[in-house]
């Protein structure tokens, strides 16, 4: 399972998760765009998602994070066809999504929705509430013009919207979190397995952020969705996750169930990622001088060879310029993609000392007391 | 406001002698250095004025006329900044941290009515005619904005509008300007200065650009430097390195920082006192350690509470604050927590409690405190 070359039909996450609810398979994806260098004269290739493969179970929540530019919202768009990837297969419930058009692509969209960053951008402004949460049920046909208003109310009271007080309003006559709501009921309506969710929280503040985090996750419950879940945040994804993928550059670096993902990082990129969150405890020390110094992740347009995180890792060797490091797995379901990947964590990093960022990277120079 | 505020003696003497020594200890530990003891200490705290404050606002009130509407935006807001301290102002959206850093800057459009003092070195601020105030806005008072890319001029190189700062402020020819901006560029650690002083802003990462805006900042070396929301925009490994840059700076040259964001991370981290904002005002200002040691306002324990946490399990509820921030356009009598808070007395809804020093540098708003290791 190391180290097989990228084209291989079987890779390492085949064997992960062998379950007979899967929902999505994405296998091998990759998506570049082409664009224009300066001057408008030289042509460059933004490889924005390089080779990625994945595995997400009905009723699971995926969490993919990574830093801006790492491709994460480019490879959840291509799970939805919206750009087509350009090379590798999504397979959703067993049917190959790759290459569908039309009609067939539609109908295989209703299961499959996405909520956006934007609450005001991603809802048309001249429409009232009630036309924005109707407008997927008019569009597959759904129902009546009277079954579909008693749809609409029952998807409004389910996201916490009273429909006599907020279904004739227009997005601007509404908070940030409660845009959110009307995405997230219009993303429901249609009763979908999958929804994808590209930093639905961002924009939010944070007591708002918590319900509409309460809310995501009691609609998870109620009606067995699937999330993807796409965040710059590690610790919110954490909060969400039951497993989570971190990307830089296009690739997976680390994919692993949540719990020993952040209480034993592998990829030096985890690490350094963990090391940078502020922490909220004043005594615990702050952003180490190794994450500090980790700088900026390089050019998508001309991505280093072997590892992409090699220029900015503190154990790169000779070995990482010239080999891309596969996945490969190094717990349960824990796979990472690192030919040196950090040691796993002394008894002090695991049992008594919470996981705080600060705490975890501490474990060398054991200053990481909570 | 401005009364209750005072820094006299209306200190809740009674609150439990553990935390009392809790206090010293944490403050012990904290570690200031022998001369920063002193600050500490109540009649230090009362002794205003004192050559180590550098920036001393006063019952700062900001209120937006606009279309036959009147937003309080800012409703009493008091603190002071001692030198090469660092002051987060925390708060959501709309609280009015921003706003209150702009109206010290002369920033805000004609619709706002500023009143109250701010007074830097001494010099008041608040109502000083536009051409004056020129001379101290970006000299003694710079700041940093969230969005570099906007902040900077997409059409001239980095290093223009780095020396352009530094001739607004110095009487230099231009080698010289040149050569300070140069300097400058390599003060905030931008590598290759040289070269990078013929780039255009597109050429940059957004942590560079975040590097040059901070550069320009200083051109005037100023003494209190505003971060508002200076890191938000970034990546978090980004963000790690514009703050500890941030806090070298500090240590370097004394500048004092106020620091304004939503996050509390960042306040824990990176200030040494922290004030808490909820529709116009502070309702909890404290020393960092205590304040996140001991919160007592219903409202910042909310915020802290609703932060998702690495130490956390997934999927575990988190606990949920209702309702939204108040309109701003009416002023209640009560406390503006109040209908979302789960610590609500009668009386919040009826009298607002003033924001007052309850323990020695710990200030509050609330009728109803929260208390240490208590559930919500």
């Amino acid at each position: 399972m190391t180290l097989d070359p990228p084209t291989a039909p079987e890779p390492a996450v085949h064997a992960v998760h062998p379950s007979p609810n899967r929902l999505l398979e994405v296998r091998n994806v990759v998506h570049e765009f082409v664009v224009r260098g300066a001057g408008g004269v030289r042509g460059g290739v933004v490889h924005a998602v390089s080779d990625v493969s994945f595995n997400l179970d009905a009723g699971e929540t995926l969490g993919i994070v990574g830093e801006t530019g790492s491709g994460k919202s480019t490879l959840a768009r291509c799970v939805l066809q919206a750009p087509r990837p350009k090379s590798g297969s999504v397979r959703f419930r067993g049917a190959e999504l790759v290459g569908l058009r039309g009609g067939r692509l539609r109908q295989a969209r209703r299961d499959m929705q996405m909520v956006f960053q934007d609450p005001y951008g991603s809802l048309n402004p001249r429409w009232r509430v009630t036309d924005i949460v109707e407008e997927p049920l008019i569009g597959f046909g759904d129902g009546n013009s009277a079954s579909r208003r008693r749809r609409v109310r029952e998807l409004l009271d389910l996201v916490g919207l009273n429909p006599d007080v907020y279904g004739r309003r227009h997005p601007r006559e509404l908070s940030g979190g409660q845009c959110q709501r009307v995405a997230i009921a219009r993303a429901i309506a249609l009763g979908p397995a999958l929804i994808v969710c590209d930093e639905p929280v961002s924009s939010l503040d944070v007591l708002i952020q918590a319900q509409v985090l309460n809310l995501l996750e009691r609609l998870r419950t109620e009606f067995g969705l699937s999330y993807l879940f796409i965040s710059h945040d590690l610790a919110l994804v954490k909060q969400v996750s039951d497993r989570v993928a971190v990307m830089h550059l296009g690739q997976l670096c680390e994919v692993g169930p949540a719990d020993a993902l952040y209480r034993a990082p592998r990829h030096p990129y985890t690490v350094d990622l963990l090391a940078s969150i502020p922490s909220l405890d004043p005594t615990a020390p702050r952003a180490t001088r190794r994450a500090v110094a980790a700088g900026e992740p390089p050019s998508p347009l001309n991505p280093p060879s072997g590892c992409r995180y090699r220029t900015r890792c503190i154990r790169a060797q000779q070995l990482c310029a010239e080999e891309r490091p596969m996945l490969r797995e190094l717990g349960p379901g824990h796979e990472v993609a690192c030919h040196f990947p950090e040691p796993v964590d002394g008894p002090e990093g695991t049992a008594a000392t919470p996981p705080s960022a600060n705490a975890l990277y501490a474990r060398s120079n054991s200053g990481g007391e909570p | 406001m401005s009364a209750a505020r005072g820094y006299g003696p209306d200190r809740d003497g009674d609150r439990a002698p553990s935390a009392a020594a809790n206090r010293r200890r944490t403050s012990a530990a904290r570690g200031y250095g022998p001369d920063r003891d002193g600050d500490r200490s109540p009649s230090a705290a009362a002794n205003r004025g004192s050559g180590d404050t550098v920036l001393q606002v006063e019952d700062l009130h900001v209120r937006f006329d606009q279309a036959g509407r009147r937003v309080h935006a800012v409703n009493g807001l008091s603190y002071r900044l001692r030198d090469g301290r660092t002051l987060a102002i925390i708060g959501e959206s709309g609280s009015g941290k921003t706003v209150s850093s702009r109206a010290l800057m002369g920033l805000l459009p004609p619709s706002a009515t500023v009143t109250g003092s701010a007074r830097i070195d001494g010099v008041e601020l608040v109502g000083m005619p536009e051409e004056e105030i020129r001379r101290y806005r970006g000299a003694d008072i710079a700041m940093v904005f969230q969005d570099p890319t906007r902040s900077l001029n997409p059409t001239m190189r980095i290093g223009s509008q780095v020396t352009e700062a530094v001739r607004a402020h110095a009487q230099v020819d231009k080698a010289a300007a040149k050569q300070r901006a140069v300097e400058l560029l390599r003060l905030v650690r931008i590598p290759d200065p040289e070269r990078r002083f013929h780039e255009y802003p597109h050429q940059l990462s957004g942590g560079m650009r975040q590097r040059v805006m901070i550069a320009i900042a200083l051109a005037s070396d100023p003494k209190v430097l505003i971060a508002d929301e200076a890191t938000t925009a970034l990546d978090v490994t980004t963000q790690a390195q514009i703050m500890e840059l941030l806090a070298e700076l500090r240590e370097r040259l004394g500048t004092a920082i106020i620091l304004i964001s939503h996050d509390l991370g960042l306040a824990a981290s990176y200030a040494d006192e922290v004030i808490v904002m909820y529709a116009g005002r502070a309702v909890e200002h404290a020393p960092t350690r205590i304040l996140f040691e001991h919160v007592r306002m219903p409202y910042t324990r909310a915020l802290l509470e609703a932060i998702p946490r690495l130490e956390r399990d997934s999927h575990a509820p988190l606990p949920v604050t209702p309702g939204q921030p108040p309109d701003l356009t009416a002023v209640l009598p009560g406390c503006p927590f109040e209908p979302r808070c789960g610590r609500a007395l009668p009386d919040c809804k009826v009298r607002r409690p003033p924001l007052v020093e309850h323990q020695v540098g710990h200030w509050w708003a609330c009728w109803n405190p929260c208390e240490d290791g208590e559930p919500r």
